[in-house]
């Protein structure tokens, strides 16, 4: 088993708490992994990524290599389309479909969907508009995260184990919030 | 025995804790920061009370490091490769006093410069300097090589440089961690003239580093990290160095049996260990991170050896950092690029946050500026260096941290007017405090603005010792207390604002103004931290 997955967004969309909730389950599951991120000068309203690689098998290289990712999970839509040089021929992309506009020359956003859209197994959710119905507009990560779940190499009760662990100590209220946010990306995602 | 999820960083980091390490040294640089925060915010580092404070610059960090060392007690000094230059000066000589307690200095190289302004390789300072060199494959190895690191530099009296690259210091993986041995007492050298570089000793040192360096391409504990396996082809070997090594076996996995490898992770190695390759192969392909060194020392200045492929003949690329595809080609593998980017993704460089003071500083400055010509502004390494790129496009030059100030000053010679500098606070006192001192005493006619925002910003918000004490340390260093502008870059400001950098701009003279406002990424942690707190 190996599950190659590229995740991105724009600095400060909560990427690394996504790899840092995989990375966790990872771990509960005995599996290998290598997670590669971005700190330092990008991180400021640039475009940032983690190479995520999962396997049953001890893992060799930190980056992903070209058309071997299995799966794209991205907070933001264009930036899903900036890592389909890893994307396998089979892969998936899951993303939000809300853009971040910190640009001034940013491509209409009905033109980004549609190239999206050409991406056989592609996923478009708004996760902004879930995780403000479900209480928490900050949590727009992890609902990404939930719809992407299904094609995780791992349970789902895993990763709701991972956010235990990384959101426990910060309250009984914003653990359920990422559990609940989690939840309603899975649902969303299987509906579409 | 742990297993914990840690990034290079941090494996290093948990590896010195359970090595005996007492202090810990460090400036803030992107990608080596995470060592010391992981020490700042581990339970062991604090319940023994390893120090691991800020160091002003890396120079000072480094010959505190050496000072701990001294007393014999194990050291560790983390910078990013150009924070080596600032600290070549003790690290070269702390070869030649060499060391008491175990000093390991990590220089973490950022080859493609994801954050930097060069791709400088850490590990010509090893041969430089004639002190071993570390280069870990992998996170695990990482880990391990630490203790030995330890143990050679106390075996040896040598400091030991320990090169990472990007790739390892930021990538995540599970490390098994070994018992934590204790701390070394404190005891002073038995030679009580060892750190003394007065000619005659350091004559007779020199000698005895020299030798040093030579057996040290025996010792078990470099000689572990390299290692030979042989294969079955004769047409081609390959030496892959560090994290090259991981992007080699990606893609020999299935076949691995067949290529003869000699793995290098450790430097100095003696001609034999090549030979093990040159002895058997018809040709040798070099794969390393950063410069071709071993490369170059393998071509010698004739090249007239065996058949070499690497970075010099343009079978690997010359610049930037290497990637499991590009070491796919150089092997003449099939890589399988997925589709191209569309063309409607634009590019999306970094930016200032929302409601940043540089922003407002930038707004005010050009503004100001408006009725001098332009390329008059002088600036430096940190967030405010966004102000390069549109829409404020208003600083002439990045260069090395505290450069703005004397460069400004040495255009001031030359004749500009007005000569601005705009540098951050935390970069002010890492380098700016001396060129401010020069302006001083010769009265240079330059207008320095320090942008607080109180923090080092660029890597994430550590502590910076500028913070409360710039006016003081203008004032100390001489310059003229009227000349001392303290504002607020807000928007309600800028007129005001606008009035008093004008106004400076025309004064003949050393001119400090102090643009302060917190950063508005640690004020937002410091507000959260607060509330969570009550």
């Amino acid at each position: 088993m190996k599950n190659d997955i590229i995740i991105s967004g724009v600095g400060g969309q909560g990427i690394i708490s996504i790899a840092a909730t995989i990375g966790l389950a990872a771990v509960a599951n005995s599996l290998y992994l290598k997670q590669s991120e971005v700190h330092g000068m990008s991180q400021r309203g640039g475009d940032v990524q983690s190479h995520f690689r999962l396997s049953d098998k001890p893992v060799a290289s930190d980056l992903i290599p070209y058309g071997k990712a299995d799966l794209i999970i991205s907070v933001e839509p264009m930036e899903s389309l900036r890592y389909l040089p890893w994307l396998s021929k089979d892969g998936w992309i899951v993303t939000n479909s809300t853009p971040m506009i910190n640009i001034p020359d940013y491509p209409p956003i009905e033109d980004i969907l549609s190239e999206i859209r050409k991406i056989k197994n592609s996923v478009i959710i708004d996760a902004d508009s879930i995780a403000r119905e479900i209480g928490s507009a900050r949590a727009g990560n992890i609902v990404i995260l939930g719809a992407a779940s299904p094609f995780i190499a791992m349970s789902y009760s895993s990763l709701e184990d991972a956010l235990r662990s990384l959101f426990g100590k910060k309250g009984e209220e914003i653990l359920e919030l990422n559990l609940k946010a989690l939840k309603a990306g899975r649902e969303h995602s299987i509906r579409a | 025995m742990k297993n914990l999820l840690l990034l290079g960083d941090e494996a290093i980091a948990q590896a010195a804790l359970d090595a005996g390490l007492s202090g810990m040294y460090a400036y803030p640089g992107t990608p080596s920061t995470e060592i010391m925060e992981y020490i700042q915010s581990s339970k062991t580092a604090s319940d023994r009370n390893v120090h691991r404070e800020w160091s002003a610059n890396e120079k000072t960090a480094m010959e505190a490091a050496l000072g701990m060392s001294y007393c014999g007690k194990r050291a560790m000094v983390a910078m990013k490769h150009v924070g080596l230059n600032v600290a070549a000066d003790p690290f070269i000589n702390s070869a030649m006093t060499g060391v008491n307690g175990g000093l390991i200095v990590v220089s973490a190289d950022d080859p493609s410069m994801h954050s930097s302004q060069n791709e400088q390789d850490s590990r010509f300072y090893g041969k430089f300097a004639n002190v071993p060199c570390f280069e870990p494959s992998d996170q695990q190895e990482a880990y391990e090589m630490i203790f030995d690191a330890f143990e050679l530099s106390e075996k040896y009296k040598l400091p030991v440089l320990f090169r990472i690259t990007t790739r390892l210091a930021h990538s995540r993986a599970s490390v098994t961690t070994c018992e934590q041995l204790p701390e070394k007492k404190l005891s002073l050298p038995s030679d009580p003239v060892q750190f003394v570089l007065l000619p005659s000793i350091a004559r007779r040192k020199y000698k005895s580093l020299l030798e040093s360096y030579e057996k040290l391409k025996y010792d078990i504990r470099i000689t572990r990290y390299n290692i030979f396996r042989d294969g079955t082809k004769r047409d081609m070997g390959i030496i892959a160095c560090g994290i090259a090594y991981n992007y080699l076996m990606e893609n020999i996995r299935d076949s691995v049996k067949e290529f003869p490898v000699l793995k290098i992770s450790a430097y100095p190695f003696p001609k034999d260990l090549v030979q093990d390759i040159t002895g058997r192969c018809k040709s040798v392909l070099v794969l390393e991170e950063g410069a071709p060194m071993v490369e170059e020392s393998l071509r010698g200045i004739l090249d007239d050896g065996i058949k070499i492929y690497g970075r010099l003949d343009g079978t690997v690329p010359r610049d930037g950092e290497l990637n499991p595809s590009l070491v796919a080609r150089s092997l003449g593998m099939k890589t399988s690029y997925g589709r191209g980017i569309p063309s409607l993704v634009k590019n999306r460089p970094p930016s200032f946050c929302k409601g940043c003071g540089h922003s407002d500083v930038f707004n005010a400055l050009i503004e100001a500026l408006k009725s001098y010509s332009s390329g008059s502004v002088f600036s430096d390494i940190g967030c405010y260096t966004l102000g390069a790129l549109p829409p404020y496009s208003s600083i002439n030059s990045c260069v090395d941290m505290g450069a703005s100030v004397t460069m400004a000053v040495g255009a001031a010679d030359a004749g500009l007017f007005p000569s601005v500098c705009v540098i951050g606070d935390s970069t002010f006192t890492h380098s700016g405090m001396t060129g401010l001192l020069d302006a001083v005493v010769k009265r240079s006619s330059v207008t320095i603005i320090i942008s607080d925002n109180s923090t080092t910003g660029m890597t994430g918000g550590q502590d910076s010792h500028a913070t409360g004490r710039l006016v003081s340390i203008c004032r100390g260093l001489g310059v003229d207390a009227g000349h001392i502008r303290e504002l607020t870059p807000l928007r309600k400001n800028h007129e005001e604002n606008v009035r008093i950098l004008k106004k400076e701009f025309e004064f003949r003279g050393v001119s400090v103004i102090i643009a302060a406002r917190e950063c508005i990424q640690t004020a937002t942690k410091r507000k959260r931290t607060e509330s969570s707190n009550r």
